[in-house]
């Protein structure tokens, strides 16, 4: 199990060679890809932060989480942060199980509480010249009533 | 009076202005600093919406601070 911040361009294909495992019969991987527009604003950058040493322990932790639910045998996860320009790899998610089906499992689980648990924030630049840090749908599914935009610099 | 390090991070670095400060403080737990520094750079964030984190692992608001403690308040996060 390992997770890493990174500021610099994800070597994916390294990242693969490190989980080889002769035991293995199935990996899966996920690359979250930066994009060029979100709720119909054109996006020309964005840019992240990481809490390091608290988002190392609770991407472990999820690392952890996922080894014991599905019984997949290892996991990586690697994190950008930095400035990242539209088509960059955000964040790598590579599982390997001795069948296929944990390892879809487990990748999925793996991003999805990534993004709702582990204290990384983007910020995005917009074309018009605004900026905003990202809320996470979550978190605004839970909010959605007070429609509080106070701590969104626009 | 207590010394406490607060680390400031995405939204509210950019408000505060800073990445981190050594705080002296009467505090008595975690929610009290928050709206000690709420009130100090004229934040408008309900608390509901943030996680604290203290000595780099997360914990309750009402966790009682300690001479030395590192704080950190985390707004929504959105990483991937």
């Amino acid at each position: 199990m390992d997770f890493q911040i990174s500021a610099f361009p994800l070597t994916t294909e390294a990242f693969k060679e490190e989980l080889q495992d002769s035991s293995c019969g199935g990996f899966v991987s996920f690359e979250g890809w930066v994009r060029d527009f979100n709720e119909n604003k054109v996006v020309t950058h964005l840019e992240y932060q990481a809490y390091p040493e608290l988002a190392k322990k609770e991407a472990l932790k999820i690392l952890g989480e996922a080894k014991t639910k599905f019984g997949i045998k290892n996991a990586k996860c690697v994190h950008r942060v930095g400035d990242l320009s539209i088509g960059e790899i955000a964040v790598w998610v590579g599982v390997i199980g001795v069948h296929r089906g944990e390892a879809f499992k487990a990748c999925e689980y793996i991003i999805d509480e990534l993004k709702v648990r582990v204290p990384i924030w983007k910020k995005e630049h917009y074309q018009n010249g605004n900026s905003g840090w990202v809320e996470c749908h979550e978190c605004k599914k839970h909010d959605h009533h007070s429609h509080n935009h106070t701590h969104h610099l626009e | 009076m207590k010394t406490i390090s607060v680390q400031y991070f995405a939204v509210i670095k950019d408000l505060v202005g800073v990445s981190e400060e050594v705080i002296k403080t009467s505090a008595v737990f975690a929610s009290d600093l928050f709206a000690e520094i709420c009130k100090r750079y004229h934040l408008n964030m309900p608390i509901a919406q943030l996680r604290v984190a203290v000595n780099d692992e997360f914990c309750e608001w009402d966790y009682q601070l300690n001479e030395g403690d590192k704080i950190v308040f985390i707004p929504p996060v959105s990483g991937g």
